[in-house]
């Protein structure tokens, strides 16, 4: 039996068009993913994402410690209001969940992980955060909707109290704000600014229809991969997975090497590859050629096979295909991709593909 | 979702339509409930104008947004024109299927005797809605 979020009867009334998604019955689009893309990156769109895991840890001091041993990027950065993206890794250095954590002052962390991956994700933590006297609570009262494109701000006003939009126009990138019973954070999987809200389950319909009525258009998952795609964002299950570390999936930067004392799960193997040097690297690619990248598909230099794509898709914005791929070091300005028996010509790129 | 499926077009079960012209000469295009199922076209590859067909031969590829369908020729004959709007403006076929939206010309010999009235293509069409999702759906989407 699929699992609903609280506005799954919006989206029927809407008449989107509903897929499986990790167990999730969510909608792909309502009526035209392009244009759903277009309207994030023109004006504002309004996603359900209430699919998320949350999880809260209400104790500071203890989460802190456990946090620093379990997560490949360091909290010790944070300050309250702080939003920190960051791999869950296993003790090979494999990715078993990429995550936001925000730092809620004394009111402890916040962590937010994919729906897919929830029950591999907290049968994970569970024993670790045991050892480190952490309690944690998922917050499965919490909806979360994503409100992102250039004009997201100056939506807000329409549907949040005076109070609460000064905060969040206070904010800075990143970063998060609690008012007025919300928690809104100025964080998103678009490349655009704007802000995910996470309202209490019981209130979400009430927003989600105010976002409506101020002119925010409901976009689907679709629109959403294309965004985080064209942004240059790591996709989990697609981009990295348990069988991958950060150093061969564009996510080196979210490692925190210093303190060099920091002890966390997956250190010595990720040093250990450091130090032999990561035998791939992840770039992007765009088709000069007409046509479509996908993931799976191989990559050439000249004769030789290389790697693969593993996201790709239709750039509604640049026109064109793009792909992330994970090839052998050393590749050049370009490379081919083998699509149905052909080998199109690609220019090697550093993602994101959209400057923003 | 109820598709636009006319009366005049004979259908094959992978999606396409036929219209018959004079000489001997039909039109081929994908339906609307095809187009409603790929979502929004980004792509159109087309064939080589007097490539020798077989019926059910793949002979042109349309991409949405989602995944890539082969465009399965309904029948035997010789491919005379392309529908070249579509390398600019794919999106045709999801806003006018049976008319801009066309893909390929075929001359053939062959009868259209063996291919679906609009009644029998409507219950293959009906039956998928009900079995709904799938092979057409990308599963692994941004979360």
């Amino acid at each position: 039996m699929a699992k609903h979020t609280p506005l799954y009867a919006r989206h029927l009334a809407l008449g989107a068009k509903m897929v499986d998604f990790g167990g999730w019955d969510m909608p792909l689009h309502y009526g035209s993913q392009l244009q759903e893309h277009h309207q994030v990156r023109n004006a504002v769109g309004l996603f359900d994402v209430s699919h998320m895991t949350i999880v809260d840890f209400p104790d500071p001091a203890a989460t802190c410690a456990l946090l620093r041993y379990l997560l490949a990027n360091d909290v010790a950065r944070l300050y309250p209001g702080k939003a920190l993206y960051t791999c869950l890794l296993n003790e090979a250095g494999g990715v078993i969940d990429d995550l936001i954590v925000y730092d809620r002052g004394d009111a402890g962390y916040r962590l937010v992980l994919n729906a897919a991956t929830r029950d591999k994700d907290l049968a994970w933590i569970t024993p670790i955060a045991e050892r480190f006297n952490a309690a944690w609570q998922e917050r499965d009262d919490l909806a979360m909707l994503a409100v992102q494109g250039p004009e997201a701000l100056a939506k807000l006003d329409a549907v949040l109290d005076a109070r609460t939009v000064a905060a969040v126009r206070a904010s800075r990138r990143f970063h998060a704000v609690e008012s007025g019973g919300l928690f809104i954070a100025r964080t998103g999987y678009t490349g655009e600014d704007g802000v995910e809200i996470l309202p209490p389950v019981a209130e979400a319909s009430a927003l989600w229809d105010r976002l409506l009525a101020a002119g925010v258009a409901p976009c689907g998952l679709g629109a959403r991969d294309t965004l985080r795609l064209e942004a240059g964002m790591s996709l989990y299950g697609s981009d990295m997975d348990e069988t991958t570390t950060p150093l061969v999936s564009g996510l080196g930067w979210t490692v925190a090497w210093q303190p060099a004392d920091r002890d966390f799960i997956g250190r010595a193997a990720l040093e250990q590859q450091r130090a032999a040097g990561a035998p791939q690297t992840f770039i992007g690619l765009m088709l000069e050629d007409r046509g479509v990248l996908r993931s799976h598909q191989t990559v050439y230099d000249g004769d030789r096979e290389i790697g693969v794509t593993t996201s790709g898709a239709f750039s509604p914005t640049l026109n064109r295909g793009i792909a992330l791929a994970r090839v052998t070091v050393g590749v050049g300005d370009h490379a081919q991709v083998e699509v149905r028996g052909k080998r199109l010509s690609t220019r090697v790129v550093k993602p994101p593909f959209i400057a923003r | 979702m109820s598709s636009n499926i006319p009366a005049e077009l004979r259908y094959a079960e992978t999606h396409e339509w036929v219209r018959p012209q004079e000489d001997g000469i039909v039109t081929v295009g994908i339906t609307d409930h095809a187009q409603h199922l790929l979502g929004d076209l980004v792509f159109v590859e087309l064939p080589e104008v007097g490539r020798v067909v077989a019926a059910a031969e793949s002979c042109a590829v349309v991409e949405s947004v989602k995944a890539a369908s082969d465009v399965y020729c309904p029948v035997d004959g010789v491919i005379v024109e392309v529908n070249e709007l579509l390398a600019d403006n794919p999106e045709l076929i999801n806003e006018d299927p049976y008319g801009e939206g066309w893909i390929l010309r075929v001359k053939t010999s062959a009868t259209l005797d063996g291919l679906l009235d609009a009644v029998a293509y409507e219950a293959i069409a009906i039956d998928e809605d009900e079995e709904e999702e799938g092979s057409l759906t990308n599963a692994k989407l941004a979360g």
